[in-house]
């Protein structure tokens, strides 16, 4: 049962990953590319009608980690206490400065929250890139000083940072240097993403400058995941015993190398929705391939006193797992008739839906 | 220690708080919006339709506000009460996962179609996402005072050897005795805010001779609905969820009422006075005699047990503030539903609009619906107090053990400013919607 959860879990997250990480990296591509008015309001037509529902996918990842995995959530949540909240407070940033900006004609509004827009979502993207870093990384769960737990041996609470900004330092921070790696992966892997999302989404002046930027970040994400994958090494000695125990979980890094390389063809696209489709599929691949490296754990343990968390020592009871299969079926059809709606009265170009004009 | 649990507390109830004033608002004005709608659908008076329009934009903003300020209320049970979630995770993460995956997702798939999509839908299919819309908010209500109830009154639960909760039986969770009382008095409620917010808008647009149209028929909208929901959300609901109290939290119920003595032959309602808890007692106390028993029991000399037959350990944590939650509830209530007969009297003798001092009392009434809410939740978290779980596990052992107070007082902080950035752009924003008033469309 807890396996059911595990994967429910997994595929909600990167479907909000694909989905709010679309906003994020629109969010990005608005604050570095987007100079003239008519492209920042193709930007936020392209998102408009979909951001509130997209981030919706965080809220509901969030309920069934609570509801399925109560000790992975009630751990994480109050070890990761800063980032969380300071994430909480970049997405009121991202709501406001998408919501409030057309409220209002005066160039100095807009130009806070144009601002206020960018940058919050440049921030997040950031800060779930680190936060996978984290994850990937494991905590001192126990906050074990000199071979004893000083708290319950499944809690723990990092800093942001301390002052090595190391990930095998004996105190760690949230942000060292191998999270803050992952961290610029997804900065530069969302600002793709948004891109193509904008590409697919509209007939702005933008796009063809927009296929060229794709094109060369194209680069910077390549050297930037081998980066990565070189110095993996250091946070675990033995990154491949899953794939060797189980080969087919090499399908997530092969879906992943596909997404990247795919994306180098992107100046002869045909249909504008195949650069979105390749760049959704290095998230998934790559989100994948990371939480199935340290499968079944979900959070490592770095010292030897404390088991790590997995997906057996974190889960709720079986009652109340097999009961919520039920009702999650139901809601999950209901979502996908939602969706499948939404996406279907606001399917094609969005330059005229007239997002923020009230 | 101390400090943790303090600033936890004092986190927790700034953001629901500041939260909550904005469902209470999406819930109600749903409600409107669809009756506005539907007006429009079977008398085709453009109008009404202009109505619907002008209040969905002051829903939205609301409504992106609520989103917000929600989210938080969410993640702070992990960040903040970690204890609690890892102990009862298992129970209330059914009914919080359900608010995401049946209410969340409907709300807000449909907002945008409800908000963008009239021409590409057309009139019917736009009164349906407006339905749905009104849907989810009622919903996520729902299994918000489903996770609230089973805290008030705990079922379908055992207790593991390692102190964890957990469910053996999903539908004793809607079954709950305490559910559907507080529902329909919490629902109720929030009709009561969108009322008054409809009509003191309509009273300001009468009182400034501009948008006399609409004026009036946001007065007599608000007039009917808020009357309606004043009656009901007192008798019966009100009735049920204060029996509710009463049997099963009679310590609250005596803290609430004021009641000190147990008083043979039956026990006064007390309406004005002032809890003296060093000395046990009622300072300028005034009181009508056996009410109490009459309304808890029907019967006028019931006994109803005070606060000094309890252990001093079993009262609420902070009574005062629980009795003042309590009265400044009903003492505002009273006020609506009399302020509201009357104006749905002037309303009938075709008077209501011309009298100035009935449309004034409406203005200022304004804020009060959004006090007598909050005070109301007060009312009934105070009295759960010093429990998370009523009887089963206290709010101390409900911390996040790892989170010290200085981290707590630094996000505390954060929340306190940035809310009140949110707070007066609200203000400014739903300030500039009103002033510039409805369109009129020409058809």
């Amino acid at each position: 049962m807890e396996l059911f959860w595990y994967i429910v879990l997994m595929i909600m997250l990167t479907v909000y990953i694909i989905l709010d990480g679309y906003d994020f990296g629109a969010g990005i591509v608005h604050l570095f590319f987007a100079k003239e008015e008519k492209d920042k309001k193709a930007i936020t037509n392209a998102i408009g009608p979909f951001w509130d529902a997209n981030e919706v996918w965080l809220i509901a990842v969030g309920g069934v980690l609570f509801f399925a995995f109560p000790t992975l959530y009630a751990s994480s949540f109050s070890g990761f206490y800063l980032p969380l909240i300071m994430i909480l407070w970049l997405l009121i940033f991202r709501a406001i400065g998408l919501e409030l900006r057309g409220q209002v004609h005066n160039k100095m509004w807009e130009a806070i929250w144009d601002k206020a827009f960018g940058i919050s979502s440049l921030l997040l993207a950031l800060f779930f890139g680190i936060a996978l870093g984290n994850v990937v990384r494991g905590v001192n769960l126990g906050m074990v000083t000199d071979g004893v737990s000083t708290v319950e041996a499944h809690y723990f609470f990092l800093p942001l940072w301390n002052p090595t900004f190391s990930p095998t330092a004996e105190h760690l921070g949230i942000i060292d240097w191998f999270t803050v790696l992952l961290g610029l992966v997804a900065v530069v892997a969302l600002t793709i993403h948004g891109a193509n999302w904008i590409i697919f989404k509209t007939n702005s002046g933008l796009n063809q400058k927009l296929r060229k930027v794709v094109f060369r970040l194209n680069f910077v994400l390549l050297a930037l995941v081998i980066i990565s994958l070189s110095v993996w090494h250091n946070i675990e000695p033995n990154p491949f015993h899953n794939f060797m125990e189980y080969p087919w979980f090499w399908i997530f890094p092969i879906l992943t190398f596909t997404g990247l390389l795919g994306l180098f063809k992107v100046k002869s696209f045909k249909k504008e929705g195949i650069g979105f489709l390749f760049s959704s599929l290095f998230l998934f691949g790559g989100l994948t391939t990371t939480v199935a490296s340290i499968f079944p754990k979900v959070l490592p343990s770095t010292n030897t006193v404390n088991p790590s968390l997995t997906i057996q020592n974190v889960a709720a009871h079986e009652y109340g797992l097999t009961v919520g299969v039920y009702w999650f079926v139901i809601a999950a059809v209901l979502v996908a008739v939602y969706m499948f709606i939404q996406y279907r009265v606001f399917s094609g170009k969005m330059d005229d839906v007239g997002y923020g004009e009230h | 220690m101390e400090d943790m649990i303090f600033y936890d507390r004092m986190q927790f109830a700034f953001t629901i708080t500041f939260h909550y004033l904005f469902p209470q608002l999406t819930m109600g004005l749903s409600l409107m919006i669809v009756y506005f709608k539907w007006k429009f659908l079977r008398s085709k008076i453009e109008k009404y339709n202009d109505a619907a329009k002008f209040w969905m934009k002051i829903f939205a903003l609301n409504f992106a506000m609520g989103v917000v300020t929600g989210i938080p209320m969410e993640f702070q049970f992990g960040t903040n009460w970690a204890k609690f979630s890892e102990l009862t995770g298992g129970i209330i993460g059914q009914t919080l996962a359900m608010e995401g995956m049946f209410s969340f997702f409907l709300e807000s798939s449909f907002l945008g179609l409800f908000l963008f999509g009239e021409k590409l839908l057309g009139q019917k299919l736009h009164f349906l996402t407006g339905f749905l819309v009104f849907l989810g908010s009622w919903a996520s209500g729902y299994l918000i005072i489903a996770t609230h109830s089973w805290m008030q009154f705990p079922v379908g639960y055992e207790i593991l050897e390692n102190g964890k909760f957990v469910l053996n039986n999903f539908g004793a969770l809607f079954s709950n005795p305490w559910l559907m009382p507080a529902y329909l008095h919490n629902q109720l409620a929030s009709v009561i805010t969108s009322s008054f917010v409809v009509a003191a808008i309509g009273a300001f647009y009468l009182l400034n001779n501009k948008h006399s149209d609409f004026g009036k028929l946001f007065v007599k909208t608000g007039v009917i609905f808020g009357l309606i929901s004043s009656v009901l959300v007192a008798f019966p609901t009100g009735d049920w969820v204060a029996k509710n109290v009463a049997k099963h939290q009679p310590v609250a119920f005596a803290a609430m009422e004021g009641i000190f003595e147990t008083e043979t032959g039956g026990s006064e309602i007390v309406l004005i006075g002032q809890p003296d808890m060093e000395n046990k007692k009622l300072d300028n106390k005034i009181a009508v005699p056996n009410v109490l028993s009459f309304l808890t029991y029907q019967n006028w000399e019931a006994e109803i047990k005070g606060l000094n037959e309890f252990d001093e350990s079993l009262y609420p944590t902070n009574v005062p503030g629980l009795y003042y939650s309590y009265h400044i509830m009903v003492g505002l209530g009273t006020l609506f539903i009399g302020l509201m007969a009357i104006a749905a009297l002037q309303l009938y003798r075709k008077k209501l609009y011309k009298s100035k001092w009935i449309l004034w009392s409406i203005l200022f009434m304004l804020p009060f619906p959004y006090i007598a809410n909050t005070t109301g939740w007060y009312t009934a978290e105070l009295g759960r107090q010093p429990w998370l779980v009523y009887n089963l596990l206290k709010t101390s052992e409900g911390i996040s053990p790892t989170v010290s107070s200085g981290n707590t007082l630094f996000t505390l902080l954060g929340f306190i400013g940035l809310y009140l950035l949110l707070g007066l752009l609200f203000l400014m924003l739903a300030g500039k919607i009103i002033n510039k008033g409805p369109e009129t469309s020409n058809h």
